[in-house]
């Protein structure tokens, strides 16, 4: 019993750590697919990009990979402004974006993907920090170890600060609720005498402003080579859609949801079973309630 | 002014997805010798990009390396080699496609296989249709089934490979009286041979499996599944795993630990310049398969150190972003396709089947030794190395070229140090 104790307790906490490492590779794309509906599936590589990013200050200056996160942040939001802003002008202005807005960002992962292969070559890459590697075990009676690995527990508790402060950009500033605005009536923002592109364009580069801690927290977490983004495209867009379109905290708890899911099954059914729970949950949750756990129905918009 | 603002950013854009487009396709053909004859061509795809590319470049600087010794030489039967090659993005969707437009397009003479069983699986129906010989490069038990008589791999595994892959390892293992064993393998091709071959050699020597599970390669944590593994208590843990898991399940072990007294085995990728110095320290106890490594017994493969020299030197010179010590494949992606030329040049021409039956026959002298295929084209003699990872300090690449890093614990011949315990090589 104690042992069933013991994997149980240490499932589920390593199923939250992880749930927020998920947390803060979606959230992002939260922002540009859930609020904006633009369909950034650049974004995985551009949180692969933050990643080398968090990597090259790590290994030729030793900064500690966070705090790169943070140092490439403003670079990100410049991207995504200028991506926005060619995404805007190519494409949506002319009411072209579904298809060939799709096929400008599969473009911009492959021109992304292929700039990291030349930079970096293909080798996987790895950073150094002092919580890499270590753990933290609570101690619980003579049978139940809870060991946290660190690495996890820096992911869980950046992603948690960045998503409640998204959060709380999004609800409680003026600017925030005319992002939300956008997404749910754009001309009727205009009519206020407000410039809806210029707040979609400045919220879209925030979406994209994520992928610096977001990668720096991948490399923490995971080795990382160049076309690790292609892995994680699925479950991203998975955790976005089961938490609802449009909702930042339904994010982080769907990306929980699966964080939990994927680690239980893991633990006691089988690490291979693990991804079908997932996408069985997804399943399952889009069967009864279409809009996603915290979507707003579409009547709504 | 914003119309014509627009067209110039789509021309821009068209142009940067076009150039992408043509940089992924990558169609590399080396620059022959100036000779006028017609070149050879030898055709493949190769994992460029991906999870096995650290591997795949590695092989590709190798081969390179022997198509410019060759056209040196002059050539096969006096025609000048060209290396024809697409990146597979370590993707078998990707693999038939490209044998066939090599083939059917490219008009390759020979092909040789990409690095890897799950890109050689995927390009097997077609050598085989095409009735060519087929080369394979890191293949575990591709031929198992078909029975192909124009396969040869340079994997030395030996006539049965899965099995013999793990088998120095559990006898490495026996001298700590194991009884029970947990497997985890990744639900992949390769892997999941390996595991076969593991079980039989579990079962073989009496012990008890209590774990056996397969993991996604997605999984972006491997402590949950440690975790249960551990709960079980096996005296021993066999891991059969692509290089995400290897690594994952590396930190998994400095994070939760266990009291298994060996681990590792099958675990693909910590042979990598990036892995090992990545993961440095963490490797520390790990007990795994290698081919060559830096200790001085290994001069029984008397061009391979050679062979790396000029490698490593190339790297550096050219600032090359490829495997910085090339000793997982950079000899033996060398030797299959000298065995190929080899072939060829006795031969003396390109027919298929003359070259398959002087393969099969020969014994060959190659920078990895003597080289003979038994059944299924695999080696007729296993040369699988077992090594521990011990004394690592730090994340300083250069400590892995020297010896006592992988210290060999078989074959017996060229042992270079003992089998410690799991436990006693952590901190």
């Amino acid at each position: 019993m104690a042992v069933f104790i013991d994997l149980l307790l240490n499932a589920l906490v390593i199923g939250i750590l992880l749930g927020g490492f998920y947390a803060a590779l979606a959230i992002g794309l939260s922002i540009t697919f859930g609020l904006l509906d633009v369909v950034n599936i650049a974004h995985p590589t551009m949180l692969v990009l933050g990643a080398f990013i968090a990597f090259l200050l790590n290994s030729t200056l030793g900064i500690d990979p966070i705090l790169a996160g943070v140092i490439a942040t403003p670079f990100f939001f410049i991207l995504g402004w200028l991506i926005y802003q060619v995404y805007y002008n190519v494409f949506e202005k002319s009411g072209a974006e579904s298809l060939r807005g799709l096929a400008f960002f599969f473009g911009l992962l492959f021109i992304i993907e292929v700039g990291l292969v030349i930079q970096f070559g293909v080798d996987h890459r790895l950073v150094e920090a002092p919580y890499i590697g270590e753990s933290w075990n609570i101690i619980i009676g003579e049978e139940i170890d809870v060991a946290i690995p660190f690495r996890l527990l820096v992911a869980f508790v950046v992603a948690s600060i960045a998503t409640l402060a998204i959060r709380a950009y999004l609800t409680k500033t003026f600017f925030g609720r005319a992002v939300r605005a956008v997404a749910q009536d754009m001309m009727a923002l205009r009519l206020m005498g407000v410039d809806p592109i210029r707040v979609k364009r400045i919220a879209f580069a925030m979406g994209v402003a994520t992928a610096g801690v977001g990668g720096a927290l991948m490399i923490i977490v995971l080795p990382i080579e160049p076309s690790l983004g292609r892995l994680y495209l699925g479950n991203v867009f998975a955790i976005v859609v089961l938490g609802g379109l449009g909702s930042i905290s339904g994010t982080l708890l769907a990306a929980v949801i699966i964080g939990v899911a994927e680690s239980i099954v893991a633990t006691f059914f089988g690490p291979s079973w693990a991804p079908a729970v997932s996408f069985g949950i997804l399943l399952a949750v889009l069967a009864f309630r279409p809009e996603g756990l915290f979507g707003k129905t579409a009547g709504a918009h | 002014m914003t119309r014509n603002l627009t067209n110039r950013v789509r021309v821009w854009l068209v142009a940067g997805l076009f150039a992408a487009s043509v940089v992924l396709s990558g169609s590399f053909a080396t620059t022959a010798q100036a000779q006028n004859k017609d070149p050879i061509k030898i055709g493949f795809s190769m994992a460029l990009t991906g999870a096995l590319a650290g591997g795949g470049q590695q092989s590709l600087l190798a081969m390179q390396i022997w198509a410019e010794d060759i056209n040196k030489k002059g050539g096969l039967i006096g025609r000048p080699v060209e290396l024809v090659f697409y990146d597979d993005q370590t993707n078998p969707k990707n693999v038939p496609g490209i044998y066939s437009k090599l083939i059917d397009i490219d008009k390759v003479d020979l092909i040789v296989s990409g690095y890897g069983t799950n890109l050689i699986a995927p390009a097997m129906p077609i050598a085989i249709e095409r009735e060519m010989v087929f080369m394979g490069l890191f293949g575990m038990d591709n031929n198992s089934k078909w029975k192909y008589e124009k396969y040869f791999q340079i994997l030395p595994a030996g006539p049965n490979p899965a099995v013999g892959f793990s088998q120095y390892w559990f006898e490495a293992v026996e001298s700590l009286k194991p009884k029970t064993i947990a497997v985890i393998a990744a639900d992949a091709e390769f892997a999941q041979n390996l595991k076969k071959g593991a079980v039989t050699n579990a079962e073989k020597m009496g012990l008890e499996i209590v774990y056996e599970q397969n993991y996604n390669p997605k999984t972006a944590d491997f402590t949950p599944i440690l975790r249960a593994a551990n709960a079980k208590k096996p005296d021993v843990i066999y891991i059969a795993s692509y290089p995400n898991g290897s690594a994952g399940l590396v930190r998994a072990l400095a994070e939760v630990g266990t009291d298994a007294k060996a681990v590792g085995g099958g675990m693909v990728g910590l042979q990598f310049s990036g892995l090992m110095a990545g993961l440095g320290p963490m490797l520390n106890g790990i007990s795994n398969y290698d081919f060559f490594v830096p200790e001085p017994t290994m001069d029984l493969y008397p061009g391979a150190g050679d062979l790396i020299a000029r490698y490593q030197a190339k790297v550096k010179a050219d600032s090359l972003k490829v495997d910085a010590l090339g000793y997982y494949l950079v000899p033996w992606s060398y030797a299959y396709v000298d065995i190929l030329g080899q072939a060829v040049n006795a031969v003396g021409s390109l027919d298929q089947d003359a070259i398959a039956a002087y393969i099969a026959k020969t014994k060959f002298t190659t920078v990895v030794g003597d080289v003979k295929f038994g059944p299924n084209g695999e080696w007729d003699q296993s040369r699988t190395l077992v090594v521990q990872y011990q004394d690592i300090k730090n994340n300083d690449l250069s400590q892995f070229a020297q010896p006592g890093t992988r210290k060999i614990l078989l074959p017996g011949d060229i042992k270079t140090g003992d089998l410690q315990t799991f436990g006693s090589l952590r901190k």
